[in-house]
């Protein structure tokens, strides 16, 4: 009975990745058709046209380049907050620590329709333009969240007692945050700069809202699409997505080589 | 406090607390007051601003309502703003959505926290991750082309004989809904999986062993268990797709608007900032209101929506 | 240079509850001064008041005759060997002993040597580059010993070091401490609930029981001369018998029980209960000469360098004996019936608690 039932599960597991996968195969393959429109039927024979394009599109290379800016702004400004915030909070107790708890996950909870309108409105009133600054603050404001949570986490698996032997034996508290606290919690801010950059390139409802006249890549490839669009479009997915599967790959090969080498420290 | 202080020396405490204020304080917490307020006052040229015309009002709000058409509920027709039908609409379909990715993802989530053979985890999990890190706009856009009149779906149902003729696929909520779905499922499978995986084995197998049938044990043990992480993928997915700009823009048509699509308008186009915060507010409300609601039934704290 | 430390009056509280109870003694410089008592006695208070972590709430800790109030841990001439011995993971083990100097400004070179120089003294040769969790419990002891040393405190603080340890190595880290100590000269404070390691390895040891110092003492005084009925208990072994003070003399005096009025010595208190430790119980077949009770066996076991008899009174009290192995003593059979006695000098009568000061 197991067995059928999960022969099934396999199958859906199988489906299940075939449903996420297939689309972005279909768009990928939409950027080597010699049609005008994004399609992959019909299909009019193969070409590199788009990626060709696509290479001469210089608004594309200045979205690029403000993407890029603003997702190493918010990396840079929303770790340290979030490692702040959660040092801050796992030495609270009680009520408190509930409060601010709530209060810093809520961030997430919120539309970036809201966060965009929200930022825009606040910054507009002590006169400061919109522009990708705003951008910057409205995705550091839910994305400081994400890094607060990875680095909360880590800090549970951290020994106190480790701090107060330093402090015996004559640290001074900068010396101890620095040696003894921020090395554990290394992994956890590199996550944590890695979600950060990553989530600020994907983010389009909050720097809609922001940016004024800026074009960051999502916001460019909106407009395209809704205006008219060709399968440089495409072009730019297929890389995007190849970038994205080679680092996955990479990410997956250092995983196992590193589970080898434990294997290997333990056995 | 004085624990802080005494783990961390004045200077960092200071840094600490004083980033943390600056993050909640001015980031979070003031622009909202700010969108809250000015949704109240009416939209002004700047020399007016401060005036006699500007004064508290709920009139932003009322701009819902007025130009009415029609509604029809379940084959009756009833007269109603139209803005008001776009609002009431967005939060049925995201409800739906949000069901849709729940029925689809359990199976998914109970597959990768029982049954799959831990070693295969992190490989399937980053096959699971890599649509995640193509952007969302991206993955609408795939749709769209899928989804296309004289697009590759209806080649393929033409050619297996399943329809005679193109269908029109981009009209009406259906393609919302598919793009919604599609892109925010994975939002529902790993809170679910997260949830699930902390179910000791022992109990499903007691259940069995005790002569429970599989949907029975799933009803009576599994759910239950997994009920963090179901309010957990339940608030995000429903937010995310209430709140969706990109996938009604894509996917959508004249009769298939969505609610930030409205405000998009008033902001942008209209340039009416004050109804815009008025409009956001109304999302954020409910967006609120179903965040509690799922607390309430579910029995969840806030604590429990980590990713 | 080590220091005496001075606990003048010092109470602690937590909320309404009050954890040291005005506790006053003086450790001097160069001694291995240990406290010892049950989990909750307020023993980890102390060294915690010490070594600058909690700030009493009255009185005053003096460290080399000064005063440490609003003295941080980090400014303190301590060093603190913690249960968990809180080695850093993800140092290797010379960085962990240098570490004191590090935070000192100390240049790296100079680091290395001081820390190569402290793995000698606790024998720990060739293990600088190694990381902590390649040690074995001991070796992870010794570093962290080295690392407390490396700062040259004048006084070391250690809260129960061995009791992660397995008996063989526990047996041979006393040994190892002692000698540690007597070769620097630093005054070791050492807290621990095993009374057998209090009274190995320290110079005096101080008895707590629920944040008040019951006796300080050698450990000899400690052992023969318990002032009240908790230190005989928490060290050693006791038969204890309940009753009456009657007639009371100079240092001594008879105490009436169930089974039998017996001569003891008594201290201030004017009642009490009878201790009197199995080792100096005897048994014969012959009714003793003063002090003795006539008893039936009931269960002998061999505990190999002792012997110890379980022996039941007339009315059902149960006494106990210790008798050496070494062929001496004839080792009675159980259901027999003989005569145990002991010297009054070797019995006290014991109130329950006392408070004292040093």
């Amino acid at each position: 009975m197991h067995k059928n039932r999960n022969f099934l599960f396999h199958l859906y597991m199988i489906l299940f990745l075939a449903y996420l996968l297939v689309p972005l195969m279909v768009m990928g393959g939409a950027a080597f058709n010699a049609s005008k429109l994004p399609t992959i039927y019909p299909w009019k024979g193969w070409t590199d046209q788009w990626f060709i394009d696509l290479w001469h599109d210089k608004r594309i290379w200045g979205a690029f380049l403000n993407t890029i800016m603003v997702a190493l702004a918010v990396a840079a400004i929303a770790v340290p907050i979030g490692t702040a915030a959660a040092i801050l909070i796992n030495s609270i107790g009680g009520r408190v620590r509930s409060l601010l708890y709530g209060l810093m996950v809520a961030p997430i909870l919120i539309p970036g329709v809201v966060i965009g309108i929200s930022t825009l409105l606040f910054w507009n009133y002590l006169s400061v333009g919109s522009g990708l600054h705003l951008s910057v603050l409205g995705q550091v404001s839910y994305i400081a969240s994400f890094v607060m949570l990875l680095v909360l986490a880590r800090l549970q698996s951290f020994d106190p007692s480790l701090e107060e032997a330093a402090l015996d034996l004559g640290a001074s508290h900068a010396q101890v945050v620095r040696r003894i606290l921020l090395p554990h919690l290394y992994p956890a801010i590199g996550a944590g700069a890695a979600i950060s950059f990553f989530q600020s390139i994907e983010n389009f409802n909050v720097t809609l809202f922001t940016r004024g006249g800026a074009d960051t890549l999502t916001v460019y490839v909106f407009s395209k699409v809704r205006s008219g669009v060709t399968p440089t479009i495409n072009a730019l997915a297929l890389i995007l997505i190849v970038i994205t599967v080679l680092f996955a790959i990479a990410y997956e090969i250092k995983r196992r080589r590193d589970e080898a080498r434990l294997k290997l420290v333990e056995g | 406090m004085e624990h802080l202080l005494r783990r961390y020396g004045t200077g960092l405490t200071a840094l600490c607390i004083g980033l943390t204020i600056f993050w909640l304080a001015v980031l979070v917490l003031l622009p909202n007051f700010t969108m809250l307020e000015s949704s109240f006052r009416p939209y002004l040229a700047k020399v007016d601003e401060g005036g006699p015309l500007d004064f508290y009002s709920l009139r932003n709000y009322g701009m819902v309502l007025g130009n009415e058409v029609d509604f029809s509920i379940f084959g009756y027709v009833v007269q109603t703003p139209v803005r008001l039908k776009v609002f009431i609409l967005t939060i049925v379909y995201s409800a739906l959505v949000t069901v849709i990715t729940f029925a689809m993802a359990y199976p998914l989530a109970y597959y990768l926290a029982k049954i799959v053979s831990p070693k295969s985890l992190p490989t399937l999990f980053l096959l699971l991750f890599v649509p995640l890190w193509v952007s969302e706009i991206l993955r609408s856009f795939a749709w769209w082309i899928i989804l296309a009149f004289k697009g590759p779906l209806n080649a393929l149902l033409m050619t297996l004989g399943l329809i005679s003729e193109e269908v029109r696929w981009i009209s009406g909520f259906t393609p919302v809904v598919v793009g919604l779905v599609y892109t925010y499922v994975l939002f529902m499978v790993f809170p679910l999986y997260n949830s699930m995986q902390s179910l000791d084995s022992n109990q499903i197998e007691a259940a069995e062993d005790l002569g429970s049938p599989w949907w029975r044990t799933h009803w009576r043990v599994i759910l239950p268990h997994a009920k963090p992480g179901i309010a957990s993928g339940a608030v995000m997915v429903f937010m995310l797709s209430a709140g969706s700009l990109l996938v009604p823009s894509l996917l959508g048509s004249t009769t298939s608007g969505w609610f930030t699509q409205t405000i998009q308008g008033i902001m942008l186009d209209s340039q009416d900032w004050n109804a815009g915060a008025a409009f956001a507010f109304m999302l954020l409300l409910v967006c609120t209101i179903f965040v509690s609601i799922m607390m309430r039934v579910f029995g969840v704290k806030l604590s429990d929506i980590a990713k | 240079m080590s220091a005496a430390i001075e606990l003048d009056d010092i109470c602690c509280d937590f909320g309404k509850f009050r954890a040291v109870d005005h506790v006053n003694v003086t450790i001097k410089a160069g001694e291995f001064f240990s406290f010892l008592g049950p989990s909750g006695c307020g023993k980890t208070t102390i060294l915690r008041m010490i070594s600058g972590f909690i700030e009493p709430t009255e009185g005053v800790v003096r460290i080399g005759g000064q005063d440490m109030k609003g003295q941080r841990p980090n400014q303190r001439p301590t060093a603190l060997i913690f249960q968990n011995l809180a080695l850093f993971p993800l140092m290797p083990v010379w960085e962990n002993i240098s570490f004191g100097l590090e935070v000192r400004g100390v240049d790296k070179v100079k680091r290395r040597a001081r820390a190569e120089e402290l793995l000698e003294l606790v024998e720990l040769k060739d293990s600088a580059d190694k990381m902590i969790s390649q040690l074995s419990g001991g070796q992870k002891q010794r570093v962290a010993i080295a690392r407390a040393l490396a700062v040259e405190p004048s006084v070391m603080l250690l809260d129960e070091p061995l009791s992660a340890l397995d008996l063989k190595l526990r047996q041979h880290m006393r040994a190892e401490l002692r000698a540690i100590q007597k070769r620097t000269g630093v005054t070791f404070i050492y807290i621990t609930h095993d009374q057998g390691e209090a009274l190995a390895m320290s110079d005096r040891v101080g008895v707590m029981s629920q944040g008040k110092l019951q006796q300080v003492a050698d450990p000899r005084e400690i052992y023969n001369n318990p002032v009240n009925g908790f230190v005989a208990s928490f060290v050693g072994e006791n038969n204890i018998l309940t009753g009456e003070v009657k007639k009371a003399g100079k240092g001594e005096a008879e105490f009436a029980t169930a089974i039998g009025t017996f001569r003891a010595r008594l201290g201030n208190a004017s009642h009490g209960k009878l201790y009197i430790r199995p080792e100096h119980m005897t048994l014969s077949s012959k009714p003793g000469k003063e002090n003795s009770v006539p008893v039936s066996i009931a269960d002998v076991s061999f505990e190999g360098n002792f012997i110890t008899v379980q022996a039941k009174a007339a009315n059902g009290t149960h006494l106990i004996a210790e008798l050496r192995n070494d062929g001496s003593a004839t080792v009675p059979a159980a259901g027999t019936n003989m005569h145990m006695s002991f010297a009054a000098e070797r019995a006290s009568i014991l109130p329950d608690t006392s408070s004292v000061g040093a």
